[in-house]
């Protein structure tokens, strides 16, 4: 036992050992940048960035460079081809969600849980090509509070030049109007189609075991529609007012991750705990299942974090070094918080589990979501080791306040989304500068879209719980609860074998 | 007739088994049971949430034997099934009424 001490105590001494060694690695951003770009892709920070297809002059990075002009969007097959997989990298991000909650539910509850995640696919599919992305994506109404419904069913998208001949032409998504690549409007409404499925399934979490599926699927209509689609406009259109405010969330840490955990909070507050809870034996039934799910959540998060380059600041390079980048920040920063929870809970609780370190991979990822592609590696691995530590002294708070959530969706991702959020304010460098760039704003910035983002979800989810609570009601009757949902809710078994 | 029920540790299976074999006892009924006696539980720990585990799994043997095979049965179980430690388990001696083979309708000793 002491041995094991002594052994974690020297690896934590180790690694913040390396904190002086990355902050040093940290140095030379514009010589090393220049150096091993190419000319027709710069991926360099904010004022060294000088497009192929522009006049101006190269700027000195202390002056302000003369603008270049807007140039008319061209396909980039290889942008797209990228863009194509990610989608789908995210899309299977949500099966492996399914994996993740099913395997930590009791047996009687498998199936359900894993509909929570499947069947938001379905609605929120559907309405994504109906009004969602027109809500979130479309041309702003006014005050950078929501899209109009010009692109209702995806109108727009696919421009019929002659419908005699089925001659068609595609609407292109040009990210920054200063160079050329683009990729299919298609693919982009897409790709965000995935982000929303899997963010109002990450609520899912805190809802296991108890909560009635027409309620439920009800909850996911409205949810995406009144929460996700307003929050995606404020966050990643250059319309919305957070973005305008200079917000930064590369890849969602407030749209998502902030965003579904604390309206988990808010349901909670009408659903009440699970019967016997937490007397009642509720361990994991087949944690095989969850550590499966981590592996495909950490696959398909490259889709998630690297994918979106394409939404990346001054840049319209969904493939190029900012996916790079955004892919070795989601490689470092989750095997670090892996690492250190699961240090964490041995030297804690004695043993490290294998739930612990998947958790920790999952507080990782979520962490560096906001930042994946405005922070440099070594600040990642900070980040990931706090994330890590910061998720697990979560999670051991829920266990002393003894409230329900149940799979932890506030615990790991509504504090690891916050946390993420607030600390890409400390170490953004690249696109963007932040605290230890010498930038305090914005680290206040980054505290005023979390707190507005995260009212906002928490108001509004109220109103929803309130609302089906009253009408038809959030729960299942006692009974059934103790039977379990697969049974009662589904008609089915999980495992007839 | 008599109809002896032990409770083993379940690595011991096989040994039992086959020393049971050994002797000239040609049939025996296992099922998977749980229990505790002197021999605790443990505890797991799930992300904070910490659940005692009180019951072990065990072996259950039911064996059917004619009144002169009980002792020479119960020595041998008792000899295969021990390790010395706590939680080896117990044998329990049932005295049976009438046993039946069903494909033959053959009764009493016949039948075992």
């Amino acid at each position: 036992m002491k041995l094991k001490l002594y052994i974690s105590a020297m690896m934590l001494i180790l690694l913040a050992g390396l904190v002086p060694v990355s902050a040093m690695a940290e140095e030379n951003k514009e010589a090393g940048a220049a150096a091993t770009s190419a000319p027709a892709a710069p991926a360099a920070p904010v004022a060294a960035a000088a497009p192929a297809a522009s006049e101006a002059p190269t700027a000195a990075p202390a002056a302000e460079p003369a603008t270049p002009p807007d140039v008319k969007p061209v396909l980039n097959t290889g942008d797209t081809a990228w863009m194509l997989v990610s989608s789908a990298l995210v899309l299977l991000m949500i099966p492996g969600l399914a994996l993740f909650y099913g395997g930590m539910v009791r047996q009687k509850n498998v199936l359900s849980t894993m509909m929570h995640s499947f069947v938001a696919m379905g609605i929120v599919g559907v309405q994504w090509a109906i009004i969602g992305y027109s809500l979130a994506f479309g041309p702003d109404i006014g005050g950078g509070l929501l899209g109009n419904f010009s692109k209702f069913m995806l109108h727009g998208l696919i421009i019929m030049k002659d419908a005699a001949t089925g001659t068609v032409d595609w609407a292109l998504f040009q990210n920054y109007t200063k160079e050329p690549g683009a990729i299919p409007e298609l693919v982009f409404a897409m790709y965000q189609a995935m982000f929303a499925m899997i963010t109002v399934a990450l609520i899912s979490g805190a809802l296991a075991e108890r909560v009635k599926f027409s309620a439920y699927c009800l909850f996911v209509l409205l949810w995406t529609t009144l929460v996700y689609d307003p929050l995606a406009h404020w966050v990643w259109m250059t319309e919305g007012w957070l973005f305008k405010k200079g917000a930064l969330d590369f890849a969602g840490g407030t749209v998502v991750h902030l965003s579904s955990g604390i309206s988990a909070l808010a349901f909670l507050i009408f659903l009440g705990k699970r019967h016997g809870f937490p007397q009642e034996r509720m361990a994991p039934h087949n944690l095989p299942l969850t550590m499966l799910g981590v592996g495909l959540l950490w696959f398909g998060w490259f889709g998630f974090n690297a994918g979106s380059a394409i939404v990346g600041v001054n840049t319209s390079d969904a493939a190029g070094g900012l996916a790079g980048l955004a892919f070795a920040t989601t490689t470092i920063a989750p095997a670090a918080a892996g690492l250190s929870w699961m240090i964490a809970e041995w030297i804690h609780s004695g043993k490290p589990s294998a739930l612990g370190f998947g958790s920790g991979v999952v507080a990782g990822l979520v962490v560096i979501t906001p930042a994946a592609g405005f922070v440099q590696p070594g600040a990642a691995l900070l980040m990931g080791l706090a994330a890590g530590l910061v998720c697990y002294g979560g999670i051991l708070l829920k266990a002393k306040l003894k409230y329900d959530d149940s799979l932890d969706a506030f615990g790991v991702h509504g504090i690891g989304g916050t946390f993420g959020a607030i600390l890409t304010g400390v170490f953004a460098t690249v696109g963007a500068t932040g605290l230890l760039a010498g930038n305090a704003k914005q680290l206040m910035i980054q505290l005023i879209a979390v707190v507005a983002a995260g009212s906002y979800a928490f108001i509004v989810t109220l109103g929803i719980s309130f609302v089906l609570d009253k009408t038809i009601g959030l729960r299942v009757d006692k009974e059934d609860e103790i039977m379990g949902l697969d049974q009662t809710q589904h008609s089915e078994s999980g495992y007839n074998m | 007739m008599k109809l002896i029920e032990a409770i083993i540790k379940p690595f011991k299976l096989d040994e039992v088994k086959d020393a049971l074999n050994e002797i000239g006892i040609e049939g025996i009924t296992v099922s998977e049971v749980k229990g505790y006696g002197r021999q605790k539980g443990h505890t797991e720990l799930y992300r904070g949430a910490e659940y005692v585990v009180d019951f072990i799994p065990k072996i259950k043997l039911e064996i059917v034997v004619s009144d002169e095979l009980v002792n020479k049965v119960v020595e041998t179980i008792q000899n295969t099934a021990k390790t010395g430690r706590i939680g080896d388990g117990k044998i329990f001696i049932i005295p049976l009424e009438e046993a039946i083979r069903i494909r033959t309708g053959e009764k009493g000793s016949e039948a075992i």
